[in-house]
């Protein structure tokens, strides 16, 4: 049984996501590759290689992968996928964006963002906004799984697998990259910070947000997250939502300031360890899953604890 | 240009999640169903690019009970021009909805597939990334933007990072984001129409797709409930609950 593991990077640096993709795919056991695709990526490779538990690493250095096409890299993958049990990847917009259509292309179901590994083939994974956990086996030859990061624990570096060149180019896909509009933030990586301090609806605008939350957040060292309100609104920009449909986060301290607790945000943040809700609607459920509930108007109590901090 | 829209039928996203605590999934009977949300947005996209003179015709297809017929008159309400339910009572995996949606695009021949990213039960974001490349169409999924001209679309995607924009050649398959649209709701006048408009009814069987379950569901249920917190009376209790408590900060 060997596991490739599909790498998550910007062609310059490995992301946290990978080490967790490669925790999930050590419960599953067997031999672990890692797969990394982009162009001018060798410090990428020679990070994974470093990675606990991975026996070889894969790089695919070409100018077909440097945008990570859905198209390109799933082509790569079916190309290698034949000595593999198991296909993994994280559950990031790259993940979920190629995984389907290698799944699709050897003829198997993907697994959708598992939060645990119960057998080799057997896995949990939330439905309904996380409102149930299914658990459900895979009886295919090649199992293709995306994983959850936030649900398991990054693998340590202090390994050294071998790195192995891969010639296989994909062929001209009928889609080409455009351009890409980044989100600046200057805190640490939402999806991988110790501390979040999110923001919701109640926030009111653009520059108010700013002016609560940015402050707090500076001050924990806290990334910053939203709800799909705020994002909706332009409070926030798009990769700051958290929640079913946006990221998935589980850090030390969440801290949901004008938040009334929606399913839909609920299922991006209750395994976080501590929950914190500021709100002015002591019925507001966000008050159901926090260790500690503070009721009142944040545009006091939110300046107020940025200064006690 | 002809545009088919995938929608499912699928409990509404406002009714709270009763699981059986029998482990046998979810309890739907007598539950208000709606469109998938992301469907509605699918929906809306392709109203917009008929109305802009871009498309031509539209078709929302489904695949599910006899009840989807509901959620297909619903379509037809906001604007789509005809319908066509692929009937099975089964419990349907995304691959096969792919492949059965492949078998429809075959028989529709549109230029675009507009459909959502994810459907809110089984949360599983997979069907229009197995269709695209069931069909070697090109794909741009979790768009906040779509601009069709000179035969391609130019679509904005929501990834992690912010926001990135591909050019595909059509035919091609869209995945709608939340950011896309906000969906219209159709007007009494237009849910009569609607009425009238033509729906076509095909068995699934007949499609030579398997609906056999690949993935085993071995148990389906609730998850386990936080431990209760507890209310703070000020920012200082807070502070120092956080500290000396829990002992985050
Ligand atoms: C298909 C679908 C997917 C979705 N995906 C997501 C998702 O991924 N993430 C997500 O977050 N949502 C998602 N939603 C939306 C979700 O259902 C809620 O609408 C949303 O989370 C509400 O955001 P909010 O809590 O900021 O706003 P509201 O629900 O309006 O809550 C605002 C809160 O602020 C409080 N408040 C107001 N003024 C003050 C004040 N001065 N001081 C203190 N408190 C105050 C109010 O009491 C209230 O509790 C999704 C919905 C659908 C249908
Ligand atoms: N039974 C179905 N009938 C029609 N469309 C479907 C069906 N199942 C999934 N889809 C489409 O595929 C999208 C993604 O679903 P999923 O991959 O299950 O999350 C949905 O938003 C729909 O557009």
């Amino acid at each position: 049984m060997t596991i490739l593991v599909l790498a998550e990077h910007d062609n310059a640096t490995l992301a946290v996501a990978t080490a967790k993709a490669v925790a999930a795919a050590r419960a599953m056991g067997g031999d672990i590759h890692v797969l990394v695709a982009g162009a001018g990526c060798g410090a990428v490779g020679e990070a994974a290689a470093k990675l606990d538990g991975v026996g070889k690493v894969l790089v695919a250095d070409n100018d077909a992968y440097e945008h990570h096409l859905a198209e390109t890299v799933s082509e790569l993958i079916v190309h290698l996928a034949g000595g593999y049990s198991h296909i993994v990847a994280a559950a990031t917009t790259t993940g979920k964006n190629t995984m389907p259509r290698v799944a699709a292309l050897l003829d198997v179901m993907q697994v959708s963002d598992i939060t645990a590994v119960v057998g080799p083939k057997t896995f949990e994974r939330p439905v309904y906004a996380g409102a149930a956990i299914q658990t459900v086996e895979a009886s295919a030859e090649t199992v293709v799984v995306t994983v959850r990061a936030s649900a398991f624990d990054a693998v340590g570096d202090g390994g050294s697998a071998p790195v192995e060149a891969v010639d296989f180019v994909a062929g001209a896909p009928k889609v080409r990259f455009v351009s890409r509009d980044a989100a600046v933030s200057a805190g640490p990586e939402l999806a991988n910070a110790r501390i979040v301090v999110s923001g919701g609806r109640a926030l009111g605008s653009e520059d108010k947000f700013n002016e609560m939350i940015k402050p707090l957040a500076e001050k924990l060292g806290a990334a910053i997250g939203a709800s799909r309100a705020a994002v909706d609104a332009g409070y926030a920009p798009n990769d700051w939502q958290v929640g079913q449909t946006g990221k998935v986060v589980a850090p030390d301290l969440y801290i949901a300031v004008g938040i009334s607790g929606a399913i839909q945000h609920l299922a991006g943040m209750k395994n976080s360890k501590v929950i914190v809700a500021i709100d002015k609607d002591p019925d507001a459920p966000i008050f159901a899953v926090a260790d500690y509930g503070l009721v009142g108007d944040l545009f006091a109590l939110v300046p107020e604890l940025t200064e006690a901090l | 240009m002809k545009i088919l829209v995938p929608v499912k039928r699928v409990l509404d996203a406002n009714i709270a999640v009763r699981v059986k605590s029998d482990g046998t999934g979810v309890d739907l009977a007598n539950q208000k169903m709606s469109m998938n949300p992301f469907d509605e947005i699918a929906v809306e996209e392709a109203i917009k690019l008929k109305e802009a003179g871009i498309a031509s015709e539209i078709v929302a297809v489904s695949i599910g009970p006899a009840q989807a017929q509901d959620t297909l008159r619903s379509a037809l309400a906001m604007g789509a021009d005809s319908a066509v339910l692929v009937k099975t009572d089964a419990v349907v995996e995304p691959l096969a909805v792919a492949k059965i949606l492949k078998a429809v695009v075959a028989q529709q021949s549109p230029d675009l597939v507009i459909m959502g990213k994810q459907a809110i039960d089984d949360d599983s974001n997979q069907t229009a990334q197995m269709l695209s490349a069931l069909l070697g169409w090109p794909q741009a999924t979790f768009a906040s933007k779509v601009v069709i001209a000179d035969g391609k679309a130019t679509v904005t995607r929501e990834v992690d990072g912010g926001l990135e924009t591909l050019e595909l050649d059509l035919p091609a398959v869209v995945s709608t984001d939340l950011r896309l649209n906000t969906p219209r709701y159709a007007s009494l006048p237009n849910v009569m129409k609607a009425k009238k408009k033509p729906l076509e009814e095909i068995d699934a069987a007949s499609l030579g797709v398997s609906l056999d379950a690949t993935l085993k569901v071995v148990s389906t249920v609730k998850p386990a409930d936080r431990k209760p917190g507890s209310m703070v009376g000020s920012v200082a209790e807070l502070v120092e609950k956080l500290k000396t408590e829990a002992r985050v900060i």
